[in-house]
């Protein structure tokens, strides 16, 4: 499935105000990886996502989605595949209640009436919301509002999900099961966290962004454990990678994931 | 900032009200809007040193309060707060229109304090039918009522974008001018120099969230129609109630009930 | 300044409504037309800023007291003309249901006292014409500064007419007048002061909105010529009713008309209407007249000109109290059975 690739050449993008956010940065992501993007506060990460669904115009360099290169004329194409959760939810639920946000999406891709109920149906029992769908969106928690966020881009059935900070402001419980259901979406999956030990768990590939240039790429584990790198990138560890601080063992009770360096050695010195 | 959140608080409040369930909500809006334009028609449409025949008006709001199970003493402090403007208008009544109209026992009555007393009640009971139709139909189903009376779609697309981000934006001020507040150090009072800083941040930030928002919209297939799907209908029972209302009004505005009644009483027990 | 339900006559809120709703319908067409999809979530986040920065007071300079935007001026700049006056009217909607603003009948009158005056006006006639093509900050200052002072002097002359018009109010036209104007001079030079503060920040931090504002809004002569067919319509609109119900209001406005157009025509016009408006008056309304038996009238017909009749001769009586009380007790008492049943 050739056509769910993600390339991005040489993107640099500069805001109007002279804020250079991306630099240099390249990337190819094939279809069906899990790939995470890292990095500091401003490292452009969001400004990145931004370019993926057409938000952002290229400074200079270009963007392949698939065999499509995204351009004025494919977007509507592009931005079907591509679907994009943002970073604060109350952006991107806009309608009065949270059924008829949900439904914006399949209305707008013509299905019939009795098929959006029921898309819509299925979409916010997979984020457990079923039972929010006749409220207004400002009266629901910040959990509530990004866990219908994520239905309302579900409901698009997109080939690539690409989501800004999924997991910020949830209860574990909530987060454990969006964790859940990132790991259960069947196509590509692109997010930027700060919650380190989620990308630990779901991706096989990281992306680490440094003042606008990609830092480093490759699996997981190995920028995990590559401490210099983390330093420099205003990063650490993930938790549970880190020893445990009561019992001082290699590893967290619990965790599946070995730690091959104690608590003492593991980098605190950024 | 206290009066903000009072603001919101009431304002959210008077929203939920239209989640009650009782027979008057269940009524399709559009039978709730025309009853309530019949009966402000009628209260104004009467001269202005009319008193009496206005109380056998304060039926409908009363029914309706008891009906739909809203909280009596919520309205009646909302809409105590009637308007200034009108008070301090309706005050210059008395002073300028001092011709005797009526004597009770020895007391000269002047035609100007019987019109202010008239735009008291008037006040109450225009402002009372405003804030009980949002109560029992809600401000999302009064727009879309109007919406299938003819009001043009941009119109009730563009009220229902400034509802939904009324609550995000109020409180956005509110956290602004508290922030500001906190750093004032106890001085009162906010210059025009950083009252317009403050309000051209908010403005700044409001207008990135519409970039955000169209952003959004955008990704899930918007092309400039928004669908409209609900398939709520006008049956016998919003017939029933817009005729019945209308022709209790429209016998009240032709009848002095308040007379009829007060003849009857007074005529028996003489 | 809102106006109230409670202040107008069912003529005048009508009218003014359907000014009003057809400004609203005239305004969604070209707001269609324009097919710039990115002004639908613009021009709804703008209402609530409006809505939220009305909240937020600042003190007055040299008074002590304290104040809020009004914001027409300001939301016209940034959205032009149509898409201002939609959002100004929403923000309206919403006051007059949440808020003790007015009333809905009133809507008709607050949409076009402050939504038509900075879009139609102000805005095509002073605002663009005084910042030309390329504009810098002097001319941004006064043109908004005197656009905002125009606005906010006819706005609330519009409330006055409305007001005097529908005679709820025994305000005679002169003295509403001398409250209303001069006060609205001081607020609409403030109002046009924070509106420049704000413009000026939004130019600095990102003047590619202002730059954009500028261009979409209409030049040349078709919109100019709209606004004047809008201008006339109105002007005939509220000509009739000043005529209609110049007869019913005595004391302020057939004052007001003396003093500009001289007694005898004046006498000659109400003569004329005088025998539509009774007619109608028969037609449409008894007016409950709630006088009984023994009333001393005769008094009263003597000192009060014919004019005052048609508001009802009014007088009381034991009966018309002890009414008016059961009807009351009756309207609570059924809303508190009803409420027991359930
Ligand atoms: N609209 C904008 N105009 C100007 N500069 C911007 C804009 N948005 C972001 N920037 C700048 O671009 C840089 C990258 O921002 P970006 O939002 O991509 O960071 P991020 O990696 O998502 O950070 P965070 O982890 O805090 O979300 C920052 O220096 C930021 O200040
Ligand atoms: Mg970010």
């Amino acid at each position: 499935m050739s056509h769910h690739i993600v390339e991005v050449k040489n993107l640099r993008h500069v805001y109007s105000d002279g804020t250079v956010a991306l630099k240099d940065a390249s990337f190819r992501i094939t279809h069906g990886e899990s790939v995470g993007i890292i990095g500091a506060n401003g490292a452009g990460k969001s400004t990145l996502l931004l370019h993926l669904n057409g938000y952002l115009e290229p400074t200079s360099g270009n963007i392949r989605i698939g065999d499509i290169p995204l351009s004025k004329g494919t977007l509507p194409d592009i931005r079907r595949t591509v679907g994009m959760v943002f970073q604060d939810p109350d952006d991107q639920l806009f309608m009065p209640t949270v059924f008829d946000d949900v439904a914006f999406g399949p209305f707008n891709l013509g299905m019939a009436v009795a098929d959006v109920e029921q898309r819509v149906t299925e979409v916010l029992e997979l984020v457990g919301a079923n039972h929010l769908r006749d409220k207004p969106p400002y009266n629901l928690s910040g959990g509530e509002k990004k866990r219908v966020a994520i239905a309302t881009v579900l409901s698009m059935s997109p080939d690539i999900l690409v989501m800004d900070e999924p997991t910020n402001g949830l209860d574990p419980f909530a987060r454990r099961q969006l964790m859940a259901l990132i790991r259960d979406f069947k196509h590509t999956r692109i997010f930027t966290s700060h919650d380190l030990d989620m990308v630990l768990e779901l991706c096989e590939r990281v992306i680490v962004l440094h003042e606008g240039e990609v830092w480093a790429d490759g699996p997981t584990l190995e920028i995990f454990n590559n401490e210099k790198l983390l330093a420099e990138c205003r990063l650490e560890k993930p938790l549970s990678m880190q020893g445990c601080p009561i019992c001082g063992s290699g590893r967290l009770a619990g965790s599946a994931i070995p730690c091959p360096k104690s608590y003492a050695s593991s980098g605190f010195d950024s | 900032m206290d009066s903000i959140n009072k603001a919101v608080l009431d304002l959210k409040r008077l929203d939920l009200l239209a989640n009650n369930d009782s027979s008057i909500h269940r009524l399709d809006a559009r039978a709730k809007v025309l009853v309530t334009c019949v009966f402000i028609i009628c209260i104004v449409s009467y001269g202005r040193y009319e008193l009496a025949a206005l109380f056998p008006f304060f039926i409908f709001p009363a029914v309706i309060i008891a009906l739909a199970d809203l909280p009596p003493l919520f309205i009646a402090r909302k809409i105590a707060l009637l308007c200034p403007f009108v008070l301090v208008v309706g005050m210059f009544n008395p002073v300028f229109d001092r011709e005797v109209l009526l004597h009770l026992g020895s007391f000269a009555v002047s035609g100007g304090w019987v019109s202010f007393a008239s735009i008291v009640v008037r006040s109450i009971l225009t402002v009372g039918a405003a804030f009980i139709l949002v109560g029992v139909t809600g401000f999302t189903a009064v727009c879309q009522a109007l919406e299938r009376l003819g009001m043009p779609q941009v119109f009730a697309v563009q009220l229902l974008f400034l509802y939904r981000y009324i609550f995000v934006l109020t409180e956005e001020a509110g956290r602004a001018s508290r922030a500001r507040e906190l750093r004032a150090c106890g001085k009162k009072g906010l210059g025009i120099r950083s009252f317009s800083s403050l309000i051209g941040h908010l403005l700044l930030r409001t207008w990135q969230r519409a970039e955000r928002i169209h952003m959004a919209m955008l990704a899930r297939g918007f092309t400039g129609a928004f669908h409209a799907h609900r398939q709520s209908h006008f049956g016998k029972s919003e017939l029933m109630f817009v005729l019945g209302w209308s022709t209790l009004f429209i016998f009240l505005r032709l009848q002095n009930a308040s007379q009829l009644l007060g003849k009857l009483v007074t005529g028996l027990f003489p | 300044m809102h106006m109230a339900d409670a202040l107008l006559s069912p003529a005048v809120g009508g009218a003014m409504c359907a000014v009003s709703a057809g400004t609203i319908a005239y305004c969604s067409r070209k707001v269609r037309q324009e097919l710039d999809d990115k002004k639908v979530p613009l021009m709804g986040v703008l209402g609530a800023f409006l809505f939220a920065a009305q909240m937020i007071n600042f003190t007055i300079p040299a008074t002590g007291s304290s104040g809020h935007i009004g914001g027409g001026m300001l939301l016209t700049i940034l959205l032009g003309p149509y898409a201002a006056f939609l959002t100004i009217a929403s923000v309206l909607v919403v006051q007059s249901l949440f808020f003790a603003d007015g009333g809905l009948l009133a809507l008709g009158c607050n949409i076009f006292n402050m939504g038509f005056f900075p879009a139609f006006l102000a805005y095509p006639f002073i605002y663009k014409k005084m910042v030309g093509n390329n504009p810098n900050q002097t001319r941004l200052t006064l043109a908004i500064m005197v656009s905002a002072i125009v606005c906010l002097q006819l706005g609330p002359f519009g409330v006055v007419l409305e007001t005097v018009l529908s005679g709820v109010s025994s305000l005679p036209f002169s003295t509403f007048v001398l409250l209303m104007q001069p006060i609205h001079l001081a607020i609409g030079a403030v109002e046009g002061l924070v509106t420049v503060a704000v413009v000026t920040f939004v130019f600095k931090a990102r003047p590619e909105i202002l730059q954009g504002a500028l261009e979409a809004g209409p030049t040349g002569s078709r919109p100019v010529r709209t606004v004047v067919v809008a201008f006339l319509v109105a002007a005939l609109f509220i000509g009739g009713i000043v005529s209609l119900f110049a007869s019913k209001n005595p004391d302020g406005l057939e004052w007001a008309i003396a003093k500009v157009t001289g007694k005898e025509e004046l006498e000659a016009s109400k003569q004329g209407l005088h025998g539509v408006l009774a007619d109608l008056q028969q037609k449409t309304a008894f007016l409950p007249d709630y006088s009984f038996r023994k009333q001393p009238e005769p008094k009263k017909s003597e000192t009060v000109p014919v004019q005052k009749d048609e508001a009802g001769k009014v007088g009381t009586s034991a009966a018309g109290l002890v009414g008016t009380m059961i009807v009351l007790a009756l309207a609570f008492l059924s809303g508190l059975v009803l409420k027991k049943r359930k």
